[in-house]
């Protein structure tokens, strides 16, 4: 380790090109394992923009790039020590001698179903996974979680039959798969959390109701004519209208402000 | 008094009624039941192998969630968790070089040595609040109820996590009279009901489920008391097939305890979820008189 | 049942195995046959406990695959608190599945139980049946 790090600073520095990261003049580089061999990095990149700088292309394990995809995770060691770490490659800044692997997809059992007409009993959703009850509660799959998602306490929301439980506390859950590569039940946590929140979705959370009254105006032609006056306008006259528009002051109590304006409400 | 209680993942579903007695009849004592936070599975059954560690992470995980909440007892209902949870505790308690890879595995959490108290309700009941007290307070004695105590296998085997000796059965004995029942002592009160071998082909699990049934009935019980949720699956859920396959010949609907403990407390039926057991048991009490009156 | 122990039936390493994944001595069984006696699952056996800690004090592993004794067993330790000698024959048998789980085999396959069965049984069924009898 320490002579890793004593090579850093001998290194000469190497400029990317193209879409890859552009290291800054006299930035300095760190030592990084990909898949057992060592690159020098910039020390401000990210996993994803590290790799790219050191030659690879990611064809599939990238997406979003903004941590919400769940198509990147990634795990890793520092160098001397036993501890599995986990993280979003397009997230997580590198650090010197970390060896790391991206696990862009780890199979997971995936049953088929058909929301319409599984009901919203938990013995629904235990007859699709029943893997579900070979949890172990080692509390991998929450240690390996990038989301810091309570995946054992979803599980065992779910063991219990509580799907509210489990859709509230897997919400955060991007389906990056990390918490399956770990699972000494060999559960498929990720998959079972997004049919509970479906499930729960279709048949548990009560419906809006000012959602469905407003949907029947709009269907009884409520707003129709307004939407016709608004499409015979020219531009000019819809811009009008746009600047003076009446707006609700900022910071206004709920339901202090009512526009002039009252034929649509 | 308020418990630290742990209920395990079946008392939250299909045996919610063993479940709602309990915590009904225990207010009636004045006892706050206070469920811990975080549970996870028990496991149900304590791993046997020598070398297996992984299986104890589970009932630890419990136990530690209870000591980080500050109990010193964590009181169970189901006969499956208590014997888990008791046994991974001593475990922890006793084998130095066990609990220390446990807690070493266990990296994210508290250590553990042992500091709770795995404690059975019956234990409880008898210990802190006495048959004596019981009596005092029963609305509804059970009066010519005749009840068989069934204890099954994991409330008192092994030995060291048995809530009393093999053979013996004074804990549901002393409850079930001070709820002014009649007890029916049979020979089979610990003969295995067939357990998770239900799964596994249901014959076996089903002819050892008539063999408990038959004798408690040749014994002259009109009901069966049990405090396990498979147990009552096995000789409760499954009793309707087993008549209808003429393999026993009569019917001895089947109860957890709390349930008989909360009617006799004056516990209006409907908090004691009825509707879960087999539609005999509810029929029992009213023809027996022991429900509250509306 | 007759058995004949020869120099390849008889293995020192399979009885040192089973010792060691239980925990227990299985030569300390005199062949009481109070084991049998207590099972409530014999109905279902081919070979009756007793019968099982013979051939497991000759390590006779090969034998013991083709019995479903240990998958019939229901973990009830009945035999355990009556034996004479302090086995706790629960954990032979327990060894005894662990040998064969430990390969990555399963005895019962949880995708295949049928839906209405998962959804009558409790919670507490499925988890002990899966920790018994699936790797
Ligand atoms: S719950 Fe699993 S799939 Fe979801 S974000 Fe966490 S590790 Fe990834
Ligand atoms: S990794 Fe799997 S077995 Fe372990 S706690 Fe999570 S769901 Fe359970
Ligand atoms: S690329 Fe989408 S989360 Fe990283």
């Amino acid at each position: 380790m320490c002579d890793a790090d004593n090579t850093t600073t001998k290194k000469t520095i190497r400029v990317a090109t193209g879409d890859r990261a552009i290291l800054p003049e006299g930035a300095k580089t760190i030592p990084i394992y990909i898949m057992g061999k060592k690159y020098d990095v910039p020390e401000t990149l990210t996993i994803m923009k590290a790799m790219e700088f050191a030659g690879f292309k990611f064809l599939r394990g990238a997406g979003c790039r903004g941590g919400i995809c769940g198509a990147c995770p990634t795990v890793y060691r520092m160098a001397g020590d036993y501890k599995l770490h986990y993280g979003l490659a397009c997230q997580t800044v590198v650090e010197a001698n970390m060896y790391l692997a991206q696990i862009p997809f780890f199979p997971a059992n995936r049953a088929e179903y058909n929301i319409e007409e599984i009901g919203g009993a938990a013995e629904a959703i235990h007859a699709l996974y029943p893997e579900l009850f070979r949890c172990v509660a080692c509390n991998l799959c929450t240690k390996a979680c990038p989301m810091d998602v309570d995946v054992l306490g979803y599980i065992s929301a779910l063991k219990q039959g509580n799907i509210k439980k489990a859709a509230q506390l897997s919400f955060d859950c991007i389906q990056c798969g990390l918490c399956a590569s770990r699972c000494m039940g060999e559960i498929p946590q990720y998959h079972i959390a997004q049919l509970a929140r479906r499930v729960y979705g279709r048949y548990i959370q009560p419906r809006a109701e000012h959602l469905a009254k407003r949907v029947e105006e709009i269907e009884s032609g409520k707003y129709d004519a307004m939407l016709q006056d608004l499409s015979a306008m020219s531009k000019e006259e819809l811009e009008k209208c746009y600047v003076e528009r009446e707006r609700e002051p900022d910071m206004t109590a709920p339901g202090a402000w009512q526009p002039k304006e009252t034929r649509y409400l | 008094m308020k418990i630290s209680y742990y209920p395990g993942c079946t008392l939250k579903s299909k045996a919610a009624n063993l479940e709602a007695a309990a915590v009904a009849a225990l207010a009636t004592l004045g006892i706050d039941v206070e469920e811990i936070d975080r549970w996870n599975c028990c496991g149900a059954v304590f791993s046997l192998t020598a070398d297996d560690l992984i299986h104890q992470v589970g009932p630890v995980r419990n136990l530690v969630r209870a000591k980080e909440q500050g109990a010193t007892q964590l009181v169970t209902l189901c006969s499956m968790c208590y014997n888990t949870l008791a046994r991974a505790n001593r475990i922890m308690r006793d084998d130095a070089v066990k609990r220390d890879t446990i807690n070493r595995f266990m990296d994210e959490e508290i250590d553990y040595a042992g500091e709770v108290e795995v404690v059975h309700l019956l234990t409880f009941l008898e210990r802190e609040v006495g048959w004596q007290k019981i009596r005092e307070k029963v609305k509804v004695p059970l009066e010519g109820l005749r009840v068989a105590p069934y204890y099954g296998c994991t409330l008192q085997r092994p030995a060291d996590v048995g809530i009393e000796p093999f053979g013996s059965f004074h804990l549901m004995t002393g409850l079930l009279e001070a709820l002014g029942a009649t007890v029916t002592p049979f020979a089979a009160a610990d003969t295995c009901c067939g357990s998770y071998q239900v799964l596994n082909g249901e014959a076996g699990a089903r002819s050892t489920a008539a063999v408990i049934l038959d004798n408690a009935a040749a014994s002259g019980a009109e009901a069966l008391a049990t405090s396990c949720p498979l147990c009552e699956y096995n000789l409760g859920k499954q009793q309707g097939r087993l008549l209808e396959a003429g393999q026993i010949t009569t019917a001895v609907p089947t109860f957890y305890f709390t349930q008989l403990l909360a009617v006799a407390l004056g516990v209006a039926p409907e908090s004691c979820l009825f509707d879960l057991n087999s539609a005999a048991s509810l029929d029992l009490l009213k023809t027996k008189n022991c429900l509250v009156a509306a | 049942m007759t058995l004949t122990i020869t120099a390849q039936t008889i293995s020192i390493t399979s009885i040192e195995q089973l010792n060691e994944l239980s925990g227990e001595n299985v030569k300390l069984c005199m062949q009481c046959a109070t084991c049998t006696g207590m099972c409530p699952m014999t109905a279902e056996m081919d070979l009756s406990p007793r019968t099982v800690m013979h051939l497991v004090q000759f390590g006779m592993l090969d034998r013991l695959g083709d019995s479903n004794t240990c998958w019939k067993c229901a973990s009830c330790h009945a035999c355990t608190v009556k034996c004479p000698r302090g086995i706790d024959i629960a954990k032979v048998m327990e060894a005894l599945r662990q040998h064969v789980l430990r390969t990555n085999r399963n005895y019962i396959e949880p995708s295949a139980l049928p839906a209405e069965r998962i959804a009558e049984l409790p919670q507490i069924a499925l988890v002990a049946a899966f920790r018994k009898l699936t790797s």
